[in-house]
């Protein structure tokens, strides 16, 4: 493929991808609107995902405690282990390992389902029908996904702390301490930041998972093309972004 | 056949009523630099049936994708309805859609519904009562013989009861067009069969406008040479060898029209490629 041809296809992928986004965007403010598939959503999105964010924020707190504790034991500072795992839990580690273990699950279950739709002209035949699929099929998946995430990533900071927590009063530090440290040590921008990277995170996983999907060509092979597509494209836009959003904190809060 | 239900008529017209239900003038359209068709006109009057035929690849399929707005064509002008479809905006073209039932080549149910969710699924979404859908899609799914698969989901059915089941979804809020993509492909003689009469008879019966694309000509001569008797519930060959004044047929080549007529123009054409795609 020429590189003028390959250009010319990311530009559009990215136009596609641009329009779909606005539209889908814009018709949040359209009637109808699908309720059932917004709580159908939510469920699948939401709480489908309660087990697998409990287990990463858990165990991902646990293990920053771990390292941490063991490293500032050696400067005598072990105390502060609380102040570490709840800052890097709730501005850091929590959005973005939600944003990840959601995407990994959610952008390729978008992508399979809506591609799947597409391959066998069941999209053409929702438009057939008189359906915008982008109604029926993309708005609903963008709103629950920005919803859920927000409430997940807070499942996942509170587990996160709680699992820091456990694993630091094993290695000798007091729990109050610890909690009253974890406490203490966080501001309301750490809280804004980690409250607002997971909406653009949620928006990042549907958009890219349902663009993916509903762009699908090429049969079985393209649905499974599609759906790695979501997963690797969402990821990376998470981390992305999750990097632009903490610099622009620090301009904005100094923190 | 079983015995024919009345299937409710639609309670709104669409468009300039005197104005043809379909309409094609200099449409062109290519995909990838690749002409696919080229400079096609044709239009069907209220209560015609236009049979679309031609070998695969020819275009056949776009043509009714680009009759329904599911895709723009890059040149020409197209109206349903005498609107001009490519003026409409998203949501209008939505709503025109409602007043065309459209009967996909694989069927494209939806694999996660019902078949009951998936014949009512128009009316589900114009949010009509309950009593109503269930009268309607029992109505629907006799018409096709396929009240007892109600409860199943498509990856249950045959082909031919798939076919069937998206014929029902597309007639249930009885549509002023239909339109067929190759709604035989892939079935066995005994299946085609009876799917050509459930389009003969939405022909006949309810006097509806339709493009119907196939690639069998078997199917263009028995639509041509057969009408529905509703007496006897079952179709039945036209008195003196005749043919259905309102059913026309037009072949495709290489995107473009070759012909255009009845079958007995057809059969009478002297143009090789119509030879040869008869012979």
């Amino acid at each position: 493929m020429e590189i003028g041809e390959f250009l010319r296809e990311k530009v559009l992928a990215v136009q596609e991808y641009s329009l779909l986004s606005w539209t889908a965007i814009t018709n949040v403010f359209r009637r109808p609107f699908y309720w059932v598939d917004l709580y159908t959503q939510a469920d699948l999105i939401g709480v489908g995902s309660v087990p697998i964010v409990i287990l990463t924020g858990f165990f991902t707190g646990g293990v920053l405690a771990l390292n941490s504790a063991t490293t500032l034991a050696q400067f005598g500072a072990k105390a502060v282990t609380g102040q570490l795992v709840s800052l890097s839990m709730v501005k850091e580690l929590g959005p973005v390992l939600t944003g990840l273990m959601v995407s990994g699950r959610n952008a390729s279950g978008m992508a399979s389902e809506l591609g799947s739709m597409q391959v066998t002209e069941q999209i053409d035949a929702m438009r057939a029908l008189g359906t915008d699929p982008l109604k029926k099929l993309v708005t609903p998946r963008i709103i629950s996904t920005v919803v859920m995430l927000v409430f997940l990533t807070i499942i996942s900071d509170a587990l996160g702390v709680a699992g820091g927590g456990w694993i630091s009063s094993g290695l000798g530090i007091n729990a109050s301490q610890y909690f009253h440290m974890a406490y203490q040590t966080l501001e309301y921008p750490d809280v804004l930041e980690g409250l607002v990277k997971p909406l653009i995170f949620g928006f990042i996983i549907a958009s890219v998972g349902c663009s993916f999907g509903m762009t699908t060509r090429g049969g079985t092979q393209g649905v499974g093309r599609s759906t790695t597509q979501a997963v690797v494209v969402s990821s990376v836009l998470i981390i992305f972004s999750d990097f632009l959003i903490s610099r622009l904190t620090i301009s904005i809060f100094g923190r | 056949m079983s015995t024919t239900e009345t299937i409710p008529s639609p309670d709104q017209t669409i468009g300039d009523p005197n104005a043809p239900v379909v309409s094609f003038e200099h449409v062109s359209i290519g995909f990838d630099g690749h002409s696919v068709l080229v400079n096609i006109s044709f239009q069907a009057r209220s209560g015609e049936m236009v049979i679309i035929l031609g070998p695969a690849g020819c275009g056949k399929s776009v043509l009714l994708k680009l009759a329904n707005g599911l895709i723009q064509p890059d040149a020409g002008r197209i109206q349903l309805f005498g609107l001009d479809i490519n003026n409409l905006s998203q949501e209008a073209l939505f709503d025109l859609r409602s007043h065309v039932g459209m009967v996909f080549q694989e069927s494209a149910l939806f694999d996660s519904l019902s078949v009951r969710d998936n014949v009512s699924y128009r009316m589900l979404e114009q949010g009509d009562n309950e009593e109503d859908i269930n009268r309607r899609v029992l109505e629907c799914l006799r018409f096709v013989e396929l009240e007892h698969a109600i409860e199943k989901f498509p990856d249950e059915l045959s082909g031919g009861m798939r076919r069937r089941v998206a014929i029902a979804r597309a007639i249930i809020t009885q549509p002023q067009l239909f339109l067929y993509d190759s709604p035989t492909g892939g079935l066995d003689p005994i299946t085609s069969a009876t799917i050509i009469e459930l389009v003969m008879k939405q022909r006949d019966v309810y006097e509806s406008t339709a493009l119907l694309v196939t690639h069998r000509l078997q199917d263009a001569f028995t639509l041509a040479t057969h009408r529905f008797n509703l007496k006897e519930n079952r179709m039945e060959r036209i008195e003196n060898d005749g043919v259905d004044p309102n059913t026309t047929i037009m072949v495709l080549k290489d995107g473009r029209i070759a012909f255009t007529g009845s079958l007995v123009d057809l059969l009478r054409s002297k143009d090789p490629y119509i030879q040869e795609y008869l012979a």
